[in-house]
């Protein structure tokens, strides 16, 4: 292979590699709901007048070193009309595009907030996991779950947002921009999704020990789908079908798990921890920190702090039989 | 007038020389008033900061090469990057600029001394205790823990138990003192100890940025000092200023700290600024294009640096047009930067640019200042910001402007000076190295976090997943780390080589337009033989060509047998009064200790600010009790 077919392959790699990366369930850069596509454009048209710009100067100041100095009488003359003239010229171009760039970043601002929304979410942000309530006028459609947030596509929701402890931040990159969790505040973002799909959020601003453990699954789906999902999750929680998940079910309402986890449908009502309804339904635990799957789980029941040390769940002492009993019950919360 | 023949210039020489001569060994060392000996001291403290500082971002970029890694732990981590961004802003970079405006200020106006050289000597010692107080916390593993920015309540009572916020609460108490004082000094220095006939537009630019940088301090500083004695008092005695159920609100410290902490981003670079137009007017030989822009570009950053905090808070959910008077405020800064870089290119395009050292970090400063210059144009709009907030891209901007903008220059200044502050030049081709892996390694780290910002990387993370397509970026950001600190290490190499060798370098070794190069190098205790005239913005250049000015116009009349020094009026430069400057002391010293013990102590109990004060008031009173045996109030008329 000569020399430039070999760049050019060089160079066809490189870019596929570039554009692979961008496709991260976490990225700014694919938006894929109207609010990231309004931030999206005002990335693009900053991104290439900037490197424009950035290009400018840098040919500008490599002119300036490399210039051949034959006019030696013009040298070191302190004032230059055509200099002053040029300056002057310099600064129009800086305060025109300040201008353009001022202007379309209030126009996209105001779309990616307000709207009709035909949905509404309260997100409560609490260290280190996202409590997600779904509100409805009728309060027996209201509903409570963690962790995931799942919104139909084509349709907005209104997204509000609270804090149980400290500042958060509410960050889906795929569907648009962050917005902070402040206690005694309640700010709100607002959805409109494109797309089908599955994309990840993480808390953004900085929440202590566990802040690097703190994201939310996001799941778009059609509005029928999305019907049908919120219908299952308003049911109470299965009941337990082999006699190892009746003895799960009922190891977790006698010890600590009761306290601080609810349970539809039985006696455990904690409020402290995320509502397990439908535990077994979603994808991650902790807070996107493992998949719900059995050997996870239970060494997450066994010992939380050794997965996610710092988080509020303690390690509660079960026996052995206890914890696979639990493990099996919690499975079965679908 | 008596003639002044060789005999006669020795005897004033030797008077002078006595005068102003510290007492020998560690009582002089201890009692020191000179600016030059505390601004030597102030720079090397501060770099050893920077060192340690670049030592946690080290650990930082360990842990974070790879996913899921076990280097550092969560409550380490969080730590380590709290004291990474607490020092690199608090104990290295506002420092270290005042420092080397401590050294080069008095000697570029003509002074022999700084104003308020006790208060000087206070300052670096307040600064010093400081600095050692919240390394000795970090070791003891009561180091801050909610980020140089301690955003409430994650830094209140409630959830940063324990003492470790207080000591970063308090080491920033310290910082504030000291640079305050410094900011103090400088202003009166540059406004009334300028020689007779350095009119305001005759001042050399880096004199102009450092008296716009020292009234920014004066007017930031208050606010965190506010903010963070606010936060102590939550602490300590059950005040609720950030606790929004007693009617506070946590807002409240994000406004206060970022009325500050803006500012305080532009009271690092505005040095910075003048060393640049230094550098390029030394190694170009001509003087700067467009002075009067230059210094309007200044004033104007400073003055708008003050309207732009809200910037930092675009997320927290604040009424929307209010934001976006901010983005246009923000982007605003983009007119001054963009004026100064068009003067210093047509000063370069329109001199003889000779490519030393400190030119080749000028050159490095422009490609990196400028692109962070354009990522803050970014992120100054609403949307976007939105987006890249807290995030890595964040993370890219602030040490592209900050390490490009601030610390590559004052390399660059660093390698012009240092013949003046320790009187030996720094080698060429170690200057050469260092420049390149500075550069390189600093784009190897940075830049990719433009990207993994993008694609979704927030900041302040201890760990990531595998599987959202970081690991390579941060590989890669990682091994850059340890270019830079190759880089860094390669400074203190050739810093220690030229220490052992003799101080041979000439009074003028870069043909330099400013009155510093006027004395020896370095300066003695007294800076010049006698007052100079100015009649030029550049009085050691003949003309605008930077041919060199062969005599040097000179004013007898001060007082050798005390600490004389001569005072001008603030616009026009006209001597106005003579004024005895004060001795050494041993008292700045100790004001600072007991200040320190005050501090410390109401760390622990609030009565220690009644009772700790009692020996800071001791120590200030004998400070400042009026002595008729100190040898400069002793002389008559």
């Amino acid at each position: 292979m000569n020399t430039p077919a070999r760049l050019r392959a060089w160079l066809f790699t490189g870019a596929v590699l570039a554009l692979a990366a961008c496709d991260g369930p976490q990225s700014a850069l694919l938006p894929r709901a109207e609010q990231a596509e309004a931030i999206d454009r005002v990335w693009r048209v900053m991104l290439w007048t900037c490197t424009a710009l950035y290009i400018v100067v840098l040919l500008a100041l490599a002119y300036a070193m490399l210039r051949r100095r034959a006019d030696r009488r013009r040298e070191g003359i302190a004032s230059d009309p055509l200099l002053r003239k040029t300056l002057a010229a310099w600064v129009v171009v800086i305060v025109a595009f300040l201008t353009a760039f001022v202007a379309l970043s209030y126009a996209e601002d105001r779309r990616i907030r307000g709207g009709e929304p035909d949905l509404e979410v309260r997100i409560t942000a609490k260290q280190w996991w996202w409590q997600v309530e779904y509100l409805d006028a009728d309060p027996s459609r209201q509903f409570t779950t963690a962790n995931e947030l799942h919104l139909p596509r084509d349709r907005t929701a209104r997204i509000e947002l609270r804090a149980g402890d400290v500042i958060h931040s509410y960050w889906v990159p795929a569907l648009g921009g962050k917005e902070d969790l402040i206690p005694g505040r309640t700010n709100a973002v607002w959805v409109t999704p494109r797309e089908n799909g599955t994309w990840r959020g993480q808390c953004a601003e900085f929440c202590g020990l566990q802040h690097a453990h703190m994201a939310l699954d996001v799941f778009v789906h059609d509005v029928g789908f999305f019907e049908r999902w919120r219908d299952t999750q308003l049911y109470p929680a299965r009941l337990p079908e082999t006699a190892t998940a009746r003895r799960g079910k009922a190891v977790f309402e006698q010890h600590a798990c009761a306290t601080c986890h609810t349970v539809r449908g039985t006696t455990a009502g904690g409020r402290l921890g995320p509502d397990l309804t439908h535990f077994a339904s979603r994808r991650h635990l902790a807070a996107g920190l493992l998949p719900v799957e059995s050997p996870h789980l239970l060494a997450w029941i066994e010992d939380p702090q050794r997965l996610k040390p710092g988080a509020q769940m303690p390690a509660v002492p079960l026996a052995p039989q206890d914890l696979l009993a639990v493990n099996e019950y919690l499975l079965g919360l679908r | 007038m008596t003639r002044y023949d060789d005999a006669a210039r020795r005897r004033h020489l030797a008077e002078l020389e006595r005068v102003w001569a510290d007492p020998p060994g560690l009582r002089g060392w201890l009692t020191t008033v000179d600016h030059k000996r505390v601004a030597r001291r102030y720079i090397v403290t501060a770099l050893v900061f920077f060192v340690l500082a670049g030592v946690l971002a080290l650990a930082m970029r360990t842990q974070l090469a790879v996913p899921e890694n076990t280097v550092l732990g969560p409550d380490l981590y969080n730590q380590v990057f709290s004291m990474h961004g607490s020092v690199m802003m608090f104990l290295f970079a506002v420092p270290v600029m005042e420092a080397v405006a401590i050294y080069m200020v008095p000697l570029m106006v003509g002074a022999r001394n700084i104003a308020f050289p006790r208060l000087n000597a206070f300052s670096y010692w307040v600064y010093l205790f400081g600095g050692l107080l919240i390394f000795a916390a970090f070791a003891l593993n009561i180091g801050p823990e909610a980020g140089w920015t301690g955003y409430t309540p994650l830094s209140g009572p409630d959830f940063s138990p324990g003492k470790r916020t207080d000591f970063w609460a308090q080491m920033i108490t310290f910082t504030e003192v000291a640079a305050l004082a410094v900011a103090v000094e400088l202003v009166a220095t540059i406004m009334i100890m300028r020689a007779p006939g350095m009119t305001l537009a005759r001042m050399p630019l880096f004199v102009w940025s450092m008296l716009v940088t020292s009234l920014m301090v004066i007017f930031a500083m208050p606010a965190v000092m506010l903010s963070s004695t606010f936060l102590i008092t939550d602490r300590l005695i059950g005040t609720q200023f950030y606790n929004p159920a007693e009617g506070g609100d946590h807002l409240l410290w994000q406004h206060l700290f970022w009325f500050f902490g803006h500012p305080e981003v532009y009271i690092i670079f505005m040095p910075a600024l003048g060393m640049i137009s230094a550098i390029v007017e030394t190694y170009c030989r001509r003087p700067v294009f467009g002075y009067t822009p230059m210094v309007l570009a200044l004033v104007a950053t400073g003055f708008l640096s003050f309207g732009l905090w809200v910037h930092h808070m675009f997320a927290t959910g604040l009424p929307p047009m209010g934001n976006s008077f901010y983005t246009a405020a923000s982007m605003l800064i983009a007119v001054p930067s963009g004026i100064q870089v068009f003067c210093w290119i047509a000063t370069i395009a329109t001199g003889k640019p000779r490519l030393e050292v400190p030119l080749l970090f000028v050159l490095g400063f422009f490609a990196l200042f400028v692109l962070g210059g354009m990522t803050g144009v970014m992120v100054a709009s609403v949307p976007l910001d939105l987006q890249v907030h807290d995030t890595y891209f964040v993370v890219a901007h602030f040490h592209y402007v900050l390490i490009g903008g601030a610390v590559f220059p004052l390399f660059g200044a660093l390698y012009m000076w240092f013949p003046k502050i320790a009187g030996r030049l720094l080698d060429d081709r170690l200057g050469r190295w260092q420049f390149w892996l500075l550069f390189i390694g600093f784009n190897v780290t940075f830049f990719p976090m433009h990207y993994l910002g993008l694609i979704g990387m927030p900041r302040r993370v201890y760990t990531y997943p595998t599987g959202l397509g970081w690991d390579t970026w941060n590989l890669l950001s990682s091994a850059g780390a340890y270019l830079v600190a190759l880089g860094a290490l390669l400074f203190v190499v050739n810093v220690a080589r030229a220490l052992r060798r003799p101080a041979d370098a000439p009074d003028d070794p870069w043909g330099g337009p400013d009155l510093s190069w006027a004395t020896s190098s370095p300066p003695p205790a007294y800076e010049f033989a006698h007052v100079h005239e100015v009649r030029t913005r550049t009085p050691l250049w003949a003309g605008p060509d930077g041919e060199p000015q062969l005599e040097l116009p000179v004013l007898h009349g001060l007082r050798t047998d005390r600490r004389e020094a001569l005072l001008t009026t603030p616009i026009d430069a006209v001597p106005e009064c003579r004024w005895a400057m004060p001795d050494p002391s041993i008292w700045p010293l100790l004001a600072a200790l007991s200040l320190t013990v005050a501090f410390v102590w109401s760390i622990f109990d609030p009565w220690g600010v009644v009772w700790g004060s009692i020996p800071v008031g001791v120590a200030l009173i004998v400070w400042f009790w009026p002595k008729k045996s100190e040898p400069s109030l002793q002389a008559t008329e």
